[in-house]
């Protein structure tokens, strides 16, 4: 089997898991009994919303799903509309679209969670490494730690963390990106001002994320240490230097792969976190269309993060037909 | 000799999870109290009539964390429970027929982990406008079962050639006893620690459900006490006795299990046993629940092995 085949076949799957998770995601929420729109507007309408609003929301709505039509029809609908990158109207923020609201809401949890899954990561492994190499009480020590933050809620330590060094120590910020008040904009105190919000959830993410890494790699690199290639290069008398080398590749092959899915994973990874420190990110945006009932907005981010997370899939399980001999090999074998 | 080793983080674990399991049931019995009844203001701090303090509404924190915990145990074990039955049929149907059979069942298996368990809880959850406890259950179960299916599946594979599967068949046994009496036994105790994993997967899973609001409707789970203390402001009113006990018992149970398994690994895998080095292995082990032990048969399978972080990573996002 050719590599182009291997991509093509790998891309197919993924397209099919896409097609899927599509489906699930535009029907699920017509579960609900009764016209859906019924619903959400009378909702609305408990809540406050004008009489003359609520019935251009419902208007809008009948007509853009095509909701008198039979289903397969508004499926079509629903694919049309979003390959034109249209997400759908927000109900609770009308007259905003989806699109622009997961716009707003994206940069800030891409800026907090990329540089903590990459330092998290990068610790993460060191600590690892280092653990399964010293062994003894260094070992012991950095392993039960990082079991413990890796088996620990991410929410749980947010939680902890904001009411120790926030509260009980008012000594950073409680909520935000930036002060309450304060306008985005590229100047200095405003960069300083966002920077004394970002610590906190920024590390709340990195020690979960390095107590995970941690373990990963410590078992990924013992294992490694025992594997008959390592006795083997030993016995015929090869560098230790050369054997590390070896191991390392070997060991940083899933390690690899994981940052790839955690990048993929990031925008669902952290929504808890998110909504503890009223971070303005997808998890804010998602927690808040959850209580209003905003049901466009919750499937457009739950779209979201499905096409990131297959897609990291995909990309990752590419990289490893290029990168991995053995299924280089294996692919090699076949043909 | 003994027969079983336990070392003491078994029963370290064990007893920590074997505590908390215990407050639940029996403290309602012992402590009484009524999870709904007011019986302070907001947040008054931990006094004599509310051991833990009053939360937002005026309940007794400690009166909810007896409840919360029992609910919460529910969910998890119900959900364990079906998503392992669920993913033990699955894979040993799949394994033990091969074939046309297991490459659908696997090829659906591998489509539902691909697809991000949260989302599926997400839009299911807000699908089921009425949650009762059975329905998260089986809800975080729908979308946990898969991982397991496809270590059974591997298992029971390299079972499908032995023996005593053709001398079953051979006597006329029929498929489901031959699953049952000839195959099941060899995977049980890769079960049991699934099982546990599953467990304070689904405890997590319905936490982290319950804080974003959807939560079982009309109870309290520790995930919906962090909810009331997210939405109502506690941590930043300080109340800390509203939101430290449901964070660290979370905390300490998924912790407790996590050990559990661990040490269960030990105990069930005595190659994992020898020495310091492999016993090693088998703690780390745990993170990938794959099944770490199980050689995968191809290029095929090492390909699709690409996915097994991404169970990890994906109960990471769980949480």
């Amino acid at each position: 089997m050719g590599l182009g085949k291997y991509v093509s076949r790998k891309a197919l799957w993924y397209l099919g898991a896409m097609f899927v998770a599509a489906v699930l995601n535009f029907l699920l929420p017509r579960l609900i009994p009764g016209n859906p729109v019924d619903t959400i507007v009378s909702n609305l309408g408990r809540g406050g919303t004008q009489g003359e609003a609520l019935t251009k929301i419902y208007e809008e709505y009948v007509a853009r799903f095509g909701l008198d039509q039979p289903l397969w029809q508004q499926f079509i609908t629903y694919f049309v509309n979003l390959f034109q990158g249209d997400f759908g109207t927000s109900f609770s923020q009308y007259p905003a679209s989806v699109g622009g609201l997961i716009a707003q809401a994206l940069p800030w949890s891409i800026a907090l969670q990329l540089p903590a899954i990459i330092v998290g990561w990068l610790i993460g492994n060191i600590i690892g490494a280092v653990a399964a190499f010293k062994g003894g009480m260094f070992d012991r020590g950095a392993f039960l730690t990082s079991l413990f933050f890796s088996s620990m809620p991410q929410y749980c330590l947010a939680i902890l963390l904001l009411y120790l060094l926030a509260v009980y120590i008012p000594y950073l910020p409680a909520s935000g990106a930036y002060s309450f008040g304060a306008t985005p904009e590229f100047s200095i105190p405003f960069m300083v001002d966002v920077l004394q919000h970002y610590w906190l959830p920024f590390f709340s993410l990195v020690i979960i994320f390095v107590g995970g890494q941690a373990v990963g790699m410590r078992s990924m690199a013992i294992y490694e240490l025992g594997s008959d290639y390592v006795n083997y290069s030993r016995g015929v008398g090869l560098s230790d230097s050369r054997i590390v080398r070896y191991i390392f590749r070997n060991a940083m092959l899933p390690q690899v792969s994981g940052l790839a899915l955690a990048i993929g994973a990031m925008i669902g990874g952290a929504l808890i976190t998110e909504i503890v420190f009223s971070y303005p990110g997808i998890g804010q945006t998602l927690f808040s269309a959850i209580n209003q009932k905003d049901y466009p907005v919750v499937q457009g981010i739950t779209l979201l993060l499905l096409v990131f997370v297959l897609l990291a899939n995909f990309l990752v399980d590419v990289a490893y037909g290029f990168i991995d001999p053995r299924i280089r090999a294996a692919r090699e074998g076949e043909r | 000799m003994k027969l079983v080793h336990f070392t003491p983080r078994f029963y370290i674990s064990a007893t920590i999870t074997v505590l908390v399991v215990a407050f639940a049931i029996l403290g309602p019995l012992v402590f009484g109290g009524d999870p709904n009844a007011s019986v302070g203001g907001q947040y008054d701090p931990p006094s004599g009539a509310a051991w833990l303090g009053t939360d937002n509404f005026g309940h007794s924190v400690f009166t909810n964390l007896m409840y919360g915990t029992r609910t919460s145990l529910v969910v998890g074990l119900l959900a364990g429970t079906f998503a392992s039955i669920l993913g033990t049929v699955i894979g040993l149907i799949s394994g033990y027929k091969g074939g046309i059979l297991q490459n659908a069942l696997m090829g659906a298996t591998n489509v539902v982990i691909a697809i991000p368990a949260i989302v599926i809880l997400i839009l299911l959850a807000v699908a089921l406008q009425s949650r009762s406890v059975l329905v998260m259950a089986i809800v975080i179960a729908v979308t946990s079962w898969t991982w397991m299916a496809r270590s059974v599946d591997a298992q029971a594979s390299s079972l499908r050639a032995r023996e005593h599967l053709d001398v079953a068949k051979l006597s006329g046994a029929s498929t489901t006893s031959i699953l049952i009496v000839d195959v099941l036994p060899y995977v049980f105790s890769y079960i049991c620690m699934a099982f546990v994993l599953q467990v304070s997967g689904a405890i997590l899973a319905e936490a982290g459900l319950s804080l974003i609001g959807l939560g079982p409707n009309n109870s309290v789970s520790l995930g919906i006490m962090l909810n009331w203390a997210i939405v109502g402001e506690a941590v930043r009113s300080a109340a800390w006795w509203a939101f430290v006990p449901p964070t660290l018992l979370l905390t300490v149970l998924a912790f407790a299990l996590l050990m559990l398994q661990s040490s269960l690994d030990e105990v069930f895998n005595p190659r994992l046993r020898r020495g310091t080095a492999r016993a090693r292995v088998t703690a780390g082990a745990t993170v990938t629940p794959t099944g770490a032990a199980i050689t995968p048969a191809g290029g095929a399978d090492l390909a699709a092995d690409g996915g097994q972080p991404t169970d990890f990573e994906r109960q990471g996002a769980d949480r």
